[in-house]
């Protein structure tokens, strides 16, 4: 009889950066193909030229820094970086802004503090953010979702504007552009307008803006998928949805008629992307369990304050890089105690 | 001290011990009026004569003022002369005097030019103590237009751009157009760019210190060479 002896660890090894980047990255399809039906065919230049120039990047830095580029860019690091980046961007943004993130992103937010495992910040926010207070006129030109008004751009007219800078003649970037459902709330809320008079317009749906909540659910359909997967621990989501939602339900309640309710919030914008994908990010998040919770629920604050009260209508951006920075003192205070003692 | 070469003393000043790149002294102005080329100019100039002013005043009274006040005694040195050159550049550059703003006056905080006061100048003769100062403020006013120029050319395309401002008229015709078109960075006008950028100006002084070094241990070392391997390479 033969007896099989197994050599510890008997636990299954857990999987490699690049499995878990796998999966990040077909997580993100459903809501990537959702964003694409309704924005057209720019969100997908947008992440084309994103993770082009972010390998690019990864192989460039990785040279210079005499590190084994195989080893490196098959970990699919840099790739996730590119995708996250060019999800977010506008569908009409010319090709150079992807690509100048991107960059930024992979050079300055990764490479310059040492790489994978040891960037404070998380890459892909550093390029949104940059890009964001540098060229404001250009990240704020969004599109209407198919079936508002005449909807997005064909493809034609699309890779005309990012490729040459300007429309087909005939047709003017003001007549084709409209802001983002949260922008418009910003805004006209501004002009003494309630809520109720703004959300019957036809940038707004059931729950949230047209397209966005539908978006915004796939994306968490995939994070779903995420934590089923133990790619990501539920706390960050978790954390951020609850805490965004809360703040959203205190002042809904305050104040109904000049601020939309948790469900708004949470299918608006970057709420689910962030929470899942962003917020996620092993490296630059907090890493005790407690931890995890505090920083995500300074995430899920921090989004409501500043698309409530700040200067620019989503705050994904900038919760996720303010609460990056404060993950390394959370975790200092968090930290669980060593059994026994 | 006493006998420091006229020529340690200005390679200190420029590069060894540079007080923008090497003792970081004077970050505050230095970041924060480093947006053009002329403006830093302009705060590296009256930087440069407060310094030169102050350390060759410091030094002429050094024997006559009790090491217990001095600190105060040099600040009053110190002011007095930025006040003069605030006047001066009220007078006579009244649009930069304008831009530069709150800058010019907190000059007299600028730690560069206490330090010297109190670490230089007041230890040593006269000539070698303005010396001292000239070869400081260069070496700062250096580091300024620099980051000003690198800030500049990435921020909005241009060099030299308002260069009226300081030098009258004429100067509209020095101000050059590196990238014609050019929409604009904006962060590199904004404070993170100035960051960034000394960030990147550090790096390249460091980079240029280490192979400097590397020429010359190899120049010393040239018999052993067979044997050496370049360290890092196989990291």
């Amino acid at each position: 009889m033969r007896f099989n002896v197994f050599t510890p660890p008997h636990l299954r090894p857990p999987a490699s950066v690049s499995a878990m980047m796998r999966e990040v990255l077909l997580a993100l399809v459903p809501g990537i193909a959702a964003a694409a039906g309704f924005f057209g065919i720019g969100v997908l230049v947008n992440i084309l030229v994103a993770t082009v120039v972010a390998v690019g990047a990864e192989v460039v830095m990785l040279r210079l820094r005499a590190r084994p580029v195989s080893v490196f860019i098959n970990d699919y690091s840099a790739v996730v970086t590119g995708v996250l980046l060019g999800i977010a961007l506008p569908p009409l943004a010319p090709w150079w802004l992807p690509a100048l993130g991107s960059a930024f992103a992979i050079v300055f937010g990764k490479h310059l503090y040492g790489g994978l495992g040891y960037n404070p910040f998380n890459p892909a926010m550093v390029g949104y953010v940059v890009l964001l207070i540098s060229f404001p006129r250009e990240m704020t030109l969004w599109l209407p979702p198919a079936g508002v008004g005449d909807g997005p751009v064909g493809a034609g007219e699309a890779l005309t504007r990012i490729f040459t800078g300007s429309l087909p003649p005939g047709t003017e970037l003001d007549a084709v552009s409209m802001a983002t459902p949260l922008d418009t709330i910003k805004t006209q809320l501004g002009m003494a307008r309630t809520l109720g008079e703004i959300q019957a317009g036809p940038l707004f749906g059931a729950i949230a803006g047209r397209g966005w909540q539908w978006i915004n659910m796939l994306f968490l359909l995939g994070g779903a998928w995420l934590i089923y997967r133990r790619v990501i621990d539920w706390r960050i989501p978790a954390g951020v949805l609850g805490a965004l939602a809360a703040m959203a339900l205190v002042f809904w309640a305050a104040d109904p008629d000049l601020r939309p309710g948790p469900v708004f919030h949470l299918f608006s914008g970057a709420a689910m992307l962030g929470a899942f994908f962003i917020a996620t990010d092993p490296v630059s998040a907090a890493t005790t369990p407690r931890g995890r919770l505090v920083y995500a629920a300074g995430i899920g604050v921090l989004v409501y304050v500043i698309r409530t009260w700040g200067g620019y209508p989503d705050g994904v951006a900038f919760a996720v890089l303010l609460m990056n920075m404060a993950a390394p003192l959370i975790d200092t205070y968090t930290k669980p105690r060593v059994f026994g003692q | 001290m006493q006998d420091k070469a006229y020529f340690d003393i200005a390679r200190e000043g420029l590069w060894t011990n540079n007080a923008g790149l090497v003792q970081l002294l004077g970050l505050c102005p230095l970041l924060a009026v480093s947006a053009t080329v002329v403006n830093a100019l302009g705060l590296g100039l009256a930087t440069l004569l407060t310094l030169v002013a102050s350390n060759l005043t410091v030094s002429l009274i050094r024997n006559w003022v009790r090491p217990e006040i001095r600190i105060p005694v040099f600040v009053l040195i110190i002011a007095s002369f930025v006040t003069a050159v605030e006047l001066v550049m009220n007078a006579f550059f009244h649009q930069l005097y304008l831009i530069l703003g709150i800058f010019i006056p907190l000059i007299v905080t600028n730690c560069t030019i206490l330090g010297r006061a109190e670490a230089f100048a007041s230890r040593t003769t006269p000539g070698r103590a303005a010396a001292d100062g000239l070869a400081m403020g260069l070496g700062f006013m250096g580091v300024l237009v620099a980051l000003g120029a690198l800030r500049e050319v990435l921020g909005q395309g241009t060099l030299l751009a308002d260069a009226h401002l300081m030098l009258g008229d004429w100067g509209r015709q020095l101000t050059v157009e590196i990238i014609p078109h050019y929409q604009g960075f904006l962060l590199a006008m904004l404070p993170p760019g100035a960051f960034i950028g000394l960030g990147l100006l550090l790096a390249l002084k460091n980079v240029i210190d280490r192979r400097l070094e590397d020429r010359r241990r190899a120049v010393t070392a040239a018999p052993h060479r067979a044997r050496e391997t370049r360290g890092g390479a196989t990291a």
